[in-house]
């Protein structure tokens, strides 16, 4: 795979106080990367360094081979971006936003109107003006602007904020269209449950510090968090061979045994669980959330 | 140069949404023939040639409201982008800040030269309908009087994007733009009026004269357009322009400059800016 945008040893010093310190990390094409933290922890900051906004204090950004911030805006062509709660001039209509626009970005007008029926914005709301726009219409007209000419790399800022949830679920699969064309996407977040399942990636910063980075399961493995098994037994009162391997199960009134397990012990253990099937009438496993992970890294940065 | 011009587009189009281009015009045009019909009323039908008069009161005119209306368009150009948070999204676009820069100015350049023509002209036009004869010389000061007039405004509308270039807030941009205004157009002339009454009637140096004139555009205005011609006679300008020696070129050379240095320092400020 191709690399699109890379960061070595970035950091960003406003007067005294460092919103970013050396953080490294390359997105590949074709991938959705999903950018964590709390606000304030130096997210917007990266992403404005992506697009060369702002220049970094130390080391070097990347993007498309070449730096953002000089050089020509050839690369910025190729550059899709939503900023966090985006607006536009109130007075014009969207289909007038999205034209001045698509004008800068050299794109054909007739193809960018094209980009109001796939971020789904009604057709009768498009020629009125953007001030009678709800939050999430401008959002769509946002995210209408940032797919302008197909871009090579999608930089969203929290792109999902004040959105409802079927327009939520139709974002996701708008982005897993674009992963599929080899688009790299990055997305900002904070909203940690949403992104299960839909990024490739994790990158999680805290206090401008990337404190982990990989894929959903590295970062379980990384973690180490207990599994959540509970057992439903057929009959309330039995006590099966694999109960007391010195876990401490916990069992409730209703028959149902409750185990915290670590990832390395998991299988062999539901291998016991499952040899008698007539012992038991319910299984269920619960992983850790993502939300666990990131309250593990961030716990684990402190005591480092 | 594509980019320019997509601002400047850009900058019309929302001047004539939100009636900032109709406001002015109509502003203009019904002062000026207010000043037109009423302000030519004590003079009556004497020798002197009616445009020559309107010429006169219309740059009085055009010193207070000029300056006033480019103020107001531009001091929130770039500091009021900012703070709505569209010169984010606009600067993650393939354009150069000085393009932005220059697009804007263009196109409020274009507002401003669009109500001063048309707002002006109802008065011309008004003046040849009731009948007035009017010399070819008059037109012709009329023509350069609505020209310089624009000039003018290109004049306050770069010290306004100076403003908002500087300005970390639109209302402390705003607040600049008034003192800026409330400096050059009242309290310059009657400082350097009262430094002339307090010199007591000892010769001032032309040099020092022509500089503190040259230092202030809208005395650069004024000399233009009331120091030569019928509106010499008409204002008493024109004993100020001989005494001065200022031509037409110098002065045209004085208002260029006003315009492009501020403007220059905007785009280098701008630039400049982190986000």
């Amino acid at each position: 795979m191709n690399e699109t945008v890379q960061v070595s040893g970035i950091a960003k010093r406003y007067g005294k106080s460092t919103v970013v310190r050396d953080v490294s990390f390359t997105l590949r094409a074709g991938e959705t990367v999903a950018l964590v933290g709390h606000n304030g922890a130096g997210k917007t900051t990266l992403i404005k360094l992506m697009l060369g906004l702002i220049r970094p204090t130390n080391g070097t950004v990347r993007v498309l081979g070449e730096d953002p911030a000089t050089g020509d805006f050839a690369v910025r062509q190729r550059l899709g971006y939503l900023p966090e709660s985006v607006s536009f001039n109130m007075a014009l209509s969207g289909r007038e936003t999205l034209r001045f626009y698509a004008r800068l970005k050299r794109v054909d007008a007739t193809a960018a109107q094209e980009l109001f029926e796939r971020v789904g914005l009604a057709k009768e709301a498009v020629d009125r003006p953007v001030r009678t726009y709800s939050k999430g219409m401008r959002q769509r007209l946002g995210l209408a602007q940032a797919l302008l000419g197909a871009p090579r790399i999608l930089l969203l800022d929290e792109p999902t904020s004040g959105l409802d949830p079927a327009l939520r679920r139709n974002f996701y699969d708008l982005i897993a269209e674009l992963r599929g064309k080899g688009t790299t996407v990055l997305l900002s977040s904070h909203a940690l449950t949403e992104l299960e399942g839909r990024t490739d990636r994790l990158i999680i910063i805290n206090n401008g510090v990337a404190i982990a980075d990989g894929t959903l399961d590295d970062l379980r493995r990384i973690a180490q968090l207990p599994t959540r098994i509970s057992v439903k037994l057929s009959q309330i009162d039995a006590a099966p061979k694999w109960a007391n391997g010195g876990m401490n199960w916990r069992r409730s009134v209703d028959g149902v045994l409750d185990a915290e397990i670590l990832p390395d012990r998991k299988i062999r253990l539901l291998h016991d669980i499952t040899a008698d099937a007539a012992l038991i009438s319910g299984l269920t496993i619960t992983e850790p959330t993502l939300d666990d992970l990131y309250a593990h890294f961030l716990k684990a940065q402190v005591t480092k | 140069m594509t980019n320019v011009l997509t601002i400047a587009c850009k900058e019309i189009q929302e001047g004539t949404r939100n009636r900032w281009v109709l406001a002015t015009t109509l502003l203009m045009a019904a002062l000026a023939l207010t000043l037109t019909f009423l302000g030519s009323a004590p003079t009556g039908t004497v020798g002197v040639n009616r445009l020559d008069v309107v010429i006169v009161s219309l740059s009085s005119l055009t010193i207070f409201l000029v300056p006033l209306i480019a103020l107001l368009l531009s001091h929130d150009a770039i500091v009021g982008e900012m703070e709505r948070g569209t010169m984010l999204l606009l600067l993650s676009y393939p354009i150069g800040r000085r393009e932005i820069v220059f697009g804007k100015f263009l196109g409020h350049l274009a507002i401003l030269a669009f109500a001063t023509l048309f707002g002006y002209g109802v008065a011309a036009i008004a003046l040849m309908a009731t009948g007035s004869e009017i010399a070819p010389e008059s037109w012709r000061a009329f023509a350069s009087m609505i020209a310089s007039s624009i000039m003018l405004g290109a004049v306050f509308a770069a010290i306004g994007y100076l403003t908002s270039s500087l300005a970390s807030e639109r209302t402390t941009a705003g607040g600049i733009a008034i003192g800026v205004w409330l400096f050059f157009v009242l309290i310059y002339d009657m400082a350097l009026l009262g430094g002339l009454v307090a010199a007591q009637g000892q010769t001032i140096p032309t040099g020092v004269l022509n500089a503190f004139l040259l230092a202030n555009p809208t005395d650069v205005y004024r000399l233009l357009n009331l120091g030569s011609g019928g509106a010499s006679t008409l204002s008493a300008m024109g004993g100020v322009a001989e005494y001065t020696g200022l031509s037409s070129p110098v002065l045209l050379v004085a208002l260029g400059f006003w315009a492009l240095a501020p403007l220059g320092f905007a785009t280098v400020i701008f630039s400049r800016r982190e986000l």
